[in-house]
């Protein structure tokens, strides 16, 4: 019955109240039909809502094929990409349900103020230090090392939110850094050229950091690129705790 | 909270999560009858051999079935946490909230095998 040409796929999307930071819960869902397609995706069934059903929904995208990580929302209850979900994989009895990401504030509709998010990867201190200018050859980074191999396995991280948004430790505890900019510092931690590790390390060590993880694993369960985030954390708890033995921190 | 805000928890890491919280404020909530009940024997031996006999009655054995479920079940949590905080990541760690159930459940069994 799924993509059947001809019927049609009810979808309740989240209105905001007002337009403009408004607060996430401040808003109503609102049902629209939309008329199935083959292989239609839950951003092709909300790029539809705004241009024949109601103008001025507000949304965000860019790509449209998974690799700028602009049109996360959450999907019948779970944060996904809406450009790489397919209706027939979530939608159940012929209905959707399409709201913003948690754990940020509502741009409008299912548009979502990220500054948060990425304020946090700042102060996770997630920026490269290293020491050789460009007149200067390249670094040679071996492969087959430890560290590059856990380099590797955060590296392709896009920055959608789907781990922001799906963690409770980030809903409880609205300071801590989260999957993601935890994720961004483990990287620099393993990367040999970078000499900022101290510093890093303090920042991810503190109240609102790698220690407040609760081991829940959603994020890890929800990333669309399959990044081991607790893992990740799980590093920087290891590394903050041997830091502080040896009196680094 | 609705029924789909529940969903994006519904999956076994969250669910290590829950059983290791509440099987944890389950056996703080029993400690202090723990302590009451050794505390008995400090009014002499007859006050606790009541108590004692009064343990053997099947409701109360299959109370402490549960109790040992739940303490084995904070053991097995709490050696998959360290296990996956302190060894280096696995696949196989993401399988160990079924080998901490299988523990747990073979644990209140040999319990139970032993209470007759």
């Amino acid at each position: 019955m799924a993509g059947d040409a001809g019927s049609v796929l009810k979808v309740s999307v989240w209105r905001s109240s007002g337009p403009g930071g408004v607060a996430a819960g401040d808003g109503r869902f609102e049902t629209f039909e939309v008329p199935r397609q083959p292989s239609q995706t839950v951003l092709d069934v909300v790029t539809h809502i705004q241009r024949h059903c109601d103008p001025t929904l507000g949304y965000r995208f860019a790509c449209r094929v998974g690799v700028c990580g602009s049109c996360a929302m959450v999907v019948n209850g779970e944060a996904r990409w809406t450009c790489r979900t397919h209706v027939d994989k979530v939608a159940e009895g012929g209905r959707l349900e399409v709201a913003p990401l948690r754990n940020l504030p509502v741009i409008r509709d299912l548009a979502t103020d990220m500054s948060a998010f990425f304020d946090k990867w700042a102060r996770a201190r997630g920026q490269f230090s290293g020491t050789r200018s460009r007149q200067e050859p390249f670094a040679v980074v071996e492969p087959q090392s430890e560290e590059r191999r856990q380099v590797d396995l955060g590296i392709e991280c896009i920055g959608c939110g789907v781990c922001y948004s799906s963690c409770d430790v980030v809903e409880w505890k609205p300071d801590y850094l989260g999957p993601a900019a935890m994720n961004r510092a483990w990287t620099l931690v393993n990367d040999v050229r970078d000499t900022a590790r101290r510093e890093r390390l303090a920042a991810v060590a503190g109240d609102a950091g790698c220690h407040a993880c609760h081991t829940h694993m959603s994020c890890t369960e929800r990333c669309p690129k399959h990044l081991p985030l607790t893992s990740a954390i799980a590093g920087l708890k290891r590394e903050t705790t041997r830091a502080l033995l040896r009196g680094e921190l | 909270m609705s029924s789909r805000a529940w969903r994006s928890r519904n999956h076994p890491a969250y669910w290590a999560f829950l059983v290791h919280r509440v099987s944890g404020l389950a056996l703080a909530a029993f400690l202090p009858l723990h302590f009451w009940a050794l505390g008995q024997a400090l009014s002499g031996p007859a006050a606790l051999d009541g108590f004692l006999s009064w343990a053997d009655h099947p409701a109360v054995k299959l109370a402490e079935f549960g109790l040992v479920v739940a303490l084995a079940a904070h053991l097995a949590g709490g050696l998959r946490l360290l296990a996956l905080e302190f060894l280096p990541w696995r696949e196989w760690q993401k399988s160990l909230f079924a080998a901490s159930v299988a523990a747990a459940l073979a644990a209140g069994l040999l319990f139970a095998l032993n209470v007759g």
